[in-house]
């Protein structure tokens, strides 16, 4: 089942792929076919899992390269636990979303859909790989849909940008690589149920050196400062979908490897750096969100936002404790989900209007009323308002850390304040304001398929706030099974 | 006798086929014969690669093995592997010609005899376990090379034909210094003989300490001489501009089926001749150094390439030194020497297809534009999304990114290198994979994301179409179904112990 899940959105893109030319105007009806079925099965996989069992479900294991004499065996491994299953949910679900909001896309539609759906493969893939060169394939799979996502259908400078972000992830996973098989060699097997059952004694380098080089993939994908400048330009210039899913998801595969990878296999190198990792924490999180009030580009402001919102993460991760575990996973989830409607939303207003500069809009609630109630939904869902999800993320996420680092949580705090700051300023300026003549013309939301993403965001986001524990029981059993 | 002919049948095949068209293309024109021999020719050549593939299949499955010829040459899993290997390559590149022909005018004929004598020789060589044998059959390959490059026969194919004879002549005769280094301290050219028999092996096992430093001298010499044949630095400088200068299809055939049969060599010499620890603790530095200059120097310079031949040329360098790492990466180690080799072998094989696809595509393009800028890509996903898709699925699998043969094939030799200790050659290596990224997916976003200035087709024939075919399912087939090769790789490797 959970394979089908898997390769059904790539065989959805290999109909794409052939699917005739004057079948076009069809491929968005074929891509969101294929999306919502990845999202039924994502929704039937999330319900029948049991959050009781300590162990992997719906595992599936088969030989896929038998090297052994070579030390060289790579199992086709997956499985999931609570966490891996409550991304994939996320995975399936912003991949709807994602689809939905392109549905005005008229520049070579097959394409754009099938590399959306292989996208959607290798995310499904890094969250469900029990086997680390599984994982790693998986890893380097997302880089070419990406990339031409980017480069294609993206704005401004996107050929630049669509290459730095190849190359900023394919130097991390570079160095993460050689980790694995260091590891992997240590261990003679890249199994990461065993792995992370197993106490390396001798390995070929030091575990610290592995530590740091498969940390530099994460850090990277994450971002953390001072790697995370490919993200503005990612973000500025893809298409809203693609900004989608790369704020939504994309970051998560980072956060995801170093719960699953670094605490779960290499936990003592965790703990001995877990310090250094809360303080660079923090800084992300006061440097994103300062960096943020600087920003005069709408979607460039909510992409500093998100470097400032994965320092929590981080820093709840750095606290190695189930409470913060369980909060840096649900702002995973919780970040995905209003920086994503942050995203839809930016992407309709630039729709409208052609511009993503602040200080061209203004007043803009006056004509589009339904879609500034949304955003201002949005906003104070990121900046951490009670009842809706953001709120119960970053509260557990200082809970779990305020015991181990006193002054990179107090900082951490600051940082919602700054937040706080950014959201509230922004949403003054563009959707209140006086009103500008300019913008008189515009319409507000008008077809179904947006409100459609609008609603399903934000039913999840207030949902999740009000009723966290559907979310957060199943978080804690992936945690608890990290943590053994 | 006939036991040892039927060893080198597969040998015998290209050649057979070969002197059969040279033969024809004498007879003279008219109604039987027309004066147009390429379409005919290029079948006839076919049956080269095909007949010498039937019987490489027939000796494997008769489990047939050996030594022949007073035991300089060796029927093993090792000269199967590279037989079918070489008959892939040729075939694949006679059947890419069919669009490229006609800047050969007259000599189409004698191009497809090259190759065959070419391919001939190198199988020969990859059986060979005498060192004047395996010097007569590097020399039959390289001499039918040098006539290709030039084969054009306009200013830049005649510069690479003369570029190429020099050094490659220069190559030779310090490949033979190497060698008569070690027949003098040896007093032997046999790398292997049967048991009680001297050879180099059983000679430098049993008195190796007294030889150390001629030892030492003959490596050098040899990877020196041999290093111009795989191309590696610093003894790269004739592939940019022979790569450049001759006509794409003996581009592809240098750049694959050329570089393979050097590492064959290199394989059957160090890993069967001089393994001993003696030898190989001066070698495995050797390589391992060359291949960290290689990549380097491979890459950096590809970055500023504009013509797609020159950036293969280049790529095809850095490629070399990701080869030379599963060399140096013998560890010593019980089975390192076939963990190593096999890595090897399945690093050219994976390289072979991949590549093949790539100057398949150059050479679809480059006969109905003329031009092998890179800026003539643009857009071509728009003029023919077939061969750009293609050519991006190669550049992909040269990158090693997966689901391609190139990912699996850097997977396992880095793998291979890691075990053997050599963690610091793959962080090496990982980091160069990464530049050679910005490269390969340059070419890439050209084509899928620029703005065409034609929308003219590019029309194909159908025996490009095949090999381009084959080509990219061999992609995709060994980078989702590794197995097949993988095994082929390590029973071939099978024949290198300790």
């Amino acid at each position: 089942m959970l394979s089908a899940l898997i390769f059904l959105p790539a065989a959805g893109a290999i109909a794409l792929f052939v699917l005739p030319k004057s079948q076009e105007s069809n491929a968005k009806w074929l891509a969101l076919a294929v999306a919502a079925a990845s999202l039924v099965l994502a929704g039937a996989m999330y319900v029948g899992f049991d959050q009781i069992d300590p162990l992997l479900q719906y595992t599936e294991r088969l030989t896929w390269i038998d090297a052994d004499d070579a030390g060289f065996d790579v199992q086709y491994f997956i499985g999931v636990d609570g966490l891996s299953a409550t991304m994939i949910l996320l995975n399936a679900f912003l991949f709807v979303i994602g689809v939905l909001v392109s549905w005005r896309i008229d520049l070579r539609p097959r394409e754009y859909f099938a590399w959306m759906l292989l996208l959607e493969t290798a995310i499904m893939g890094v969250f469900a790989a029990q086997d680390l060169l599984l994982f790693f394939l998986f890893w380097e799979l997302e880089l070419i849909p990406m990339y031409l996502l980017i480069s294609i259908w993206g704005t401004g400078r996107r050929e630049y940008s669509a290459m730095k972000f190849v190359l900023y992830t394919l130097a991390g996973s570079a160095l993460m690589l050689v980790g694995f098989l260091v590891l992997g060699f240590s261990a003679n097997t890249f199994d990461m149920e065993v792995l992370a059952d197993t106490q390396i004694t001798d390995a070929a380098i030091s575990l610290n050196a592995v530590f740091f080089l498969i940390l530099a993939a994460f850090a990277i994908k994450l971002p953390v400062f001072p790697l995370h400048t490919w993200l503005p330009d990612a973000h500025t210039d893809a298409p809203t979908a693609v900004s989608v899913i790369l704020a939504g998801v994309l970051l998560k595969m980072g956060g995801y490897g170093l719960i699953r990878i670094l605490v779960g296999i290499l936990p003592e190198q965790f703990e001995r750096y877990d310090i250094y990792l809360a303080c660079l924490a923090a800084f992300s999180v006061i440097y994103g969100a300062i960096l943020t009030v600087r920003q005069t580009d709408l979607k460039r402001l909510i992409a500093y936002s998100s470097v400032s919102h994965m320092g929590y993460v981080l820093l709840g991760v750095a606290a190695l404790g189930e409470v913060g575990l369980t909060g840096a996973s649900l702002q995973m989830f919780t970040h995905g989900t209003i920086t994503a409607l942050l995203f839809v939303m930016v992407g309709l207003i630039y729709d409208r209007t052609h511009t993503r500069q602040i200080s061209d809009l203004s007043g803009l609630a006056h004509y589009m009323p339904v879609a500034s109630t949304v955003f201002i939904v949005a906003g104070f869902a990121s900046l951490g308002l009670p009842t809706m999800s953001g709120f119960v993320a970053e509260l557990l996420v200082f809970l779990g850390s305020v015991d181990a680092f006193k002054i990179p949580t107090a900082l951490a705090v600051i940082g919602i304040l700054l937040s706080a700051g950014y959201i509230l300023w922004t949403v003054q300026r563009v959707f209140f304001g006086p009103k500008n003549e300019r913008w008189a013309e515009l319409e507000d939301t008008t077809s179904i398929w947006e409100q459609a993403c609008m609603a399903a965001l934000v039913g999840v986001i207030i949902g999740v706030g009000v009723y966290p524990s559907t979310i957060v029981d199943v978080l804690e059993n992936g945690v608890r099974r990290t943590l053994g | 006798m006939l036991d040892d002919l039927d060893r080198i049948g597969p040998v015998l095949a290209m050649a057979a086929v070969a002197g059969v068209i040279l033969i024809w293309d004498l007879l003279p024109t008219g109604k039987p014969f027309p004066a147009s021999r390429g379409r005919a020719a290029m079948l006839v050549a076919l049956v080269g690669p095909v007949l010498s593939a039937a019987w490489a299949f027939s000796l494997l499955t008769r489990d047939e093995t050996g030594f022949g010829f007073a035991n300089s040459v060796v029927l093993d899993d090792f000269s199967l592997f590279f037989a079918f290997l070489f008959s892939g390559i040729a075939a694949a590149v006679i059947l890419a010609t069919q669009d490229y022909a006609k800047r050969f005018g007259d000599y189409e004929a004698e191009f497809y005899a090259l190759i065959l004598f070419a391919s001939g020789a190198m199988i020969l060589l990859a059986s060979s376990r005498d060192l004047i044998l395996i010097f007569v059959a590097l020399e039959l390959t390289s001499i039918s090379q040098y006539i290709m490059a030039s084969m054009q026969r306009d200013e830049r194919s005649t510069e690479a034909g003369i570029k190429y004879l020099l050094m490659g002549a220069v190559s030779s005769a310090v490949i033979l210094y190497g060698m008569v280094y070690l027949f003098g301290m040896t007093g032997t050219t046999r790398l292997v003989a049967p048991e009680g028999e001297l050879s180099i092996a059983t000679a430098i096992a049993a008195n190796g300490e007294d030889m150390r430093a001629g030892l030492l001298f003959a490596c050098v010499m040899l990877i020196a001489g041999l290093g111009f044949k795989m191309a590696v630095v610093p003894f790269q400088m004739w592939v940019p501009d022979v790569y450049t200068g001759a006509p794409t299809p003996v581009a592809a055939f240098l750049s694959v089926a050329s570089k393979a049969a050097a590492f064959a060599v290199v394989l059957r010499i160090f890993f069967e001749g001089l393994p001993a620890e003696v030898a190989s603790n001066s070698w495995t530095d050797i390589f391992a150094c060359i291949a960290a200059v290689s990549m380097t120097v491979g890459n950096l310079f590809a970055l500023v390439q504009s013509n797609i031949k020159r950036l293969l040329g280049y790529s095809s360098i850095a490629q070399a030194g990701y080869l030379m790492v599963g060399l140096a990466a013998f560890s010593g180690a019980e089975g390192g020497l076939s963990t190593s080799a096999s890595s090897v072998m399945f690093f050219l094989g994976s390289y072979a297809v991949t590549n093949l696809g790539a100057f398949i595509v150059i050479i679809a393009i480059s006969a109905r534009t003329g031009s092998d800028e890179i800026s003539s890509y643009t857009g071509l996903f728009h003029r023919a999304p077939v061969l750009a898709a293609a050519l991006a699925f190669a550049l992909i699998s040269l990158t090693g990114i997966p689901p391609t043969a190139g990912f699996i094939a850097k997977l396992y030799v880095f793998n291979t290198a890691i075990e053997a200790g050599l963690t610091w050659l793959v962080i090496v290596a990982v980091l160069n994979s990464v530049a050679s990224a910005f490269y390969y997916l340059r070419v890439t976003g050209i084509m899928f994301a620029g703005a065409s200035t034609s929308t003219e087709g590019v029309p194909t024939s159908n025996a490009l179409k095949l090999a381009l075919t084959a080509a990219v399912v061999g992609i995709l087939f060994v980078g989702v179904a590794p197995s097949l090769l993988m095994n082929a790789a390590k029973d071939a490797a099978s024949v290198f112990v300790q």
